[in-house]
């Protein structure tokens, strides 16, 4: 469905936020982006989601497929139309507008009336407290449910493809499982998924496949099950391993500076 | 007493064809974030379509003319100079919309020449009288017309698909576009519609009843005073615009009466002074707050 091809991005002229990184998403897959502050997780997101241009970036070499079609050089609103919607870092729902509204407004790229009515039926089911909370100002729901008007306003326009970034953030670990089990149950309906997250146990327990971005460049990609047990993602995301804090902070500073190549799983696999 | 009721309803009239002005200052704010100082040439453009078509067409074909004149010109701001410097800052853009404004009115004025015609509206210098209480009759029709206006924006701005999306953007402009909303279809609707309202208003405020002078600099002038009623108002907030506009109607009506003419025209001013003193982000603005 969607594919990443040596895809190169830039802020300005100095900062060199993507490095030809290469990814796929199959046609019901979830894949999920892992990596630390600053590893172009959100960029990908948005060069996907067509708002790199927003943020003063710019796709420099490589391109992005969505069912055979380019699309790193159309507007936000086409992108959607064609089946992708993302959900930005910090959920940014429209705080002053009610809850209705803001399904509403996630509607407005659907493609059709009926297709908006499907979708308003799935998110209600998805989330209840939604349809309970219809007519209350969206700045006032807690963290959590915020979190799913976001999913939900996302989801209104039917998308193929859902762009998360980030949906535990913030939030407590009670919530982040009742997110998990949101998102494996969206998948299970039929969308596919990227989920960028730093929380790797989440989003590792959700996932099919999963890519490790480093400054930029993608350090791992394999198989979620597998990735979760590689000793090098346990030890930089998962809290594994590491004796004392300093020298979790040695260990990642070596990785860090070793990930000049892209690690292939097979070192793991035999 | 008489006086003051004739005052009040006379400043409310005025109010509400400054309300139509603010309002559109207000939606162009909110949709762009373009501070819109060419607002005053749109209204002239309205009026000078009105002017040289009345005489043929008769007062409501050449009225339909400068409304959709002036909507299309600022549609025509919007998409040949705006929307080209999308990530530019606005307040460039609103530098930008001094220059429009100052290019346009000029050249306005030069086609007016030494003419300062009326626009020939059928309801003007024709005094309403109630008992002791003589009224005019453009300030009732513009009260009325108005009102309908502002509450048919309202509704739309509230229910309608196109409400929703204006008010999305002007939430979170990142948010909308990941939603499928077009930023371009919104931003033009927004100048369109502010056109449009400028074009309704300049038939109001170019009569005798209203400013007492065809349409000239001093109608360019008046314009103006859409300005601070959108500040006091909230520069952010519809509502704010409509009470913004109401004030400065009143205001300018009872200090041109008790106080003096010229002062008039320095008491709006003053009164958007004293409210920005009180609420920096006027009355109902939202008000900035930097956690730090």
């Amino acid at each position: 469905m969607l594919s990443v091809c040596g895809l190169s991005v830039r802020y300005g002229r100095a900062v060199r936020a993507l490095e030809n990184v290469d990814l796929e998403v199959g046609d019901d897959a979830v894949l999920a982006v892992l990596g630390g502050n600053g590893a172009g997780k959100s960029t990908l997101l948005r060069t996907i989601s067509g708002t790199l241009r927003l943020h003063r970036g710019a796709v420099t070499a490589g391109q992005v497929i969505l069912d055979d079609q380019r699309i790193d050089r159309l507007d936000p609103a086409a992108i959607v139309r064609r089946g992708a919607v993302a959900v930005p870092e910090g959920r940014q729902i429209f705080a002053r507008m009610s809850v209705e509204e803001n399904l509403r407004a996630g509607g407005l790229g659907a493609a059709s009336a009926a297709v908006r009515r499907t979708a308003r039926d799935r998110v209600h089911e998805l989330f209840p407290v939604l349809a309970e909370r219809a007519k209350q100002r969206a700045g006032l729901l807690s963290g959590g449910e915020q979190q799913m008007l976001a999913i939900g306003r996302a989801l209104m326009s039917g998308p193929r493809l859902l762009l998360l970034d980030e949906p535990s953030l913030g939030l407590a670990p009670q919530l982040v499982g009742r997110i998990a089990s949101i998102i494996a149950e969206i998948h299970v309906q039929g969308t596919a998924v990227v989920l960028v997250e730093q929380n790797a146990t989440m989003a590792l327990q959700v996932a099919d496949h999963a890519v490790v971005l480093e400054v930029g460049r993608v350090a791992l990609t394999g198989p979620a099950d597998r990735l979760a047990a590689s000793d090098d993602v346990q030890r930089l995301y998962l809290g594994g391993h590491a004796e004392s804090d300093a020298q979790a902070d040695a260990e990642v500073r070596a990785a860090q500076t070793s990930a000049t190549g892209v690690r292939g799983l097979s070192r793991w696999a035999g | 007493m008489t006086t003051f009721v004739q005052l009040v309803v006379n400043g409310l009239g005025k109010g509400a064809v400054f309300a139509l002005l603010a309002l559109g200052f207000v939606v162009i704010f909110k949709a762009t974030g373009v501070i819109n100082f060419a607002h005053g040439s749109l209204v002239l453009i309205g009026g000078y379509l009105v002017a040289i078509s009345v005489g043929a067409l008769g007062f409501p074909a050449a009225t339909a003319i400068g409304i959709a004149g002036a909507g299309l010109a600022a549609l025509l701001i919007e998409r040949l100079l705006v929307s080209r410097s999308r990530l530019a800052d606005p307040n460039s853009l609103a530098l930008l919309t001094i220059g429009v404004d100052v290019v346009v009115a000029e050249d306005i004025f030069r086609r007016l020449g030494t003419t300062v015609p009326y626009l020939g509206a059928p309801w003007d210098a024709h005094p309403v009288r109630l008992g002791n209480i003589t009224l005019f009759s453009t300030q009732l029709v513009a009260l009325v017309v108005g009102l309908v206006l502002i509450t048919a924006f309202f509704l739309a701005f509230r229910f309608s698909d196109w409400g929703i999306a204006m008010r999305a953007q002007a939430e979170n402009p990142e948010a909308a576009a990941l939603m499928g909303i077009r930023r371009s279809r919104v931003t033009a609707t927004a100048w369109l519609v502010a056109g449009m309202l400028a074009g309704v208003a300049v038939v109001f405020i170019v009569t005798q009843d209203f400013s007492g002078i065809g349409l000239s600099r001093t109608t360019h002038a008046i314009a103006f005073a859409a300005f601070p009623a959108a500040i006091l108002g909230g520069l952010d907030s519809t509502a704010g615009a409509v009470v913004g506009g109401l004030v400065v109607g009143l205001v300018d009506a009872l200090s041109a009466q008790y106080v003096s003419f010229d002062f008039a025209k320095v008491a709006v001013f003053l009164a958007m002074l004293v409210v920005l003193v009180a609420r920096p982000s006027g009355l109902f603005g939202t008000r900035e707050v930097t956690r730090v």
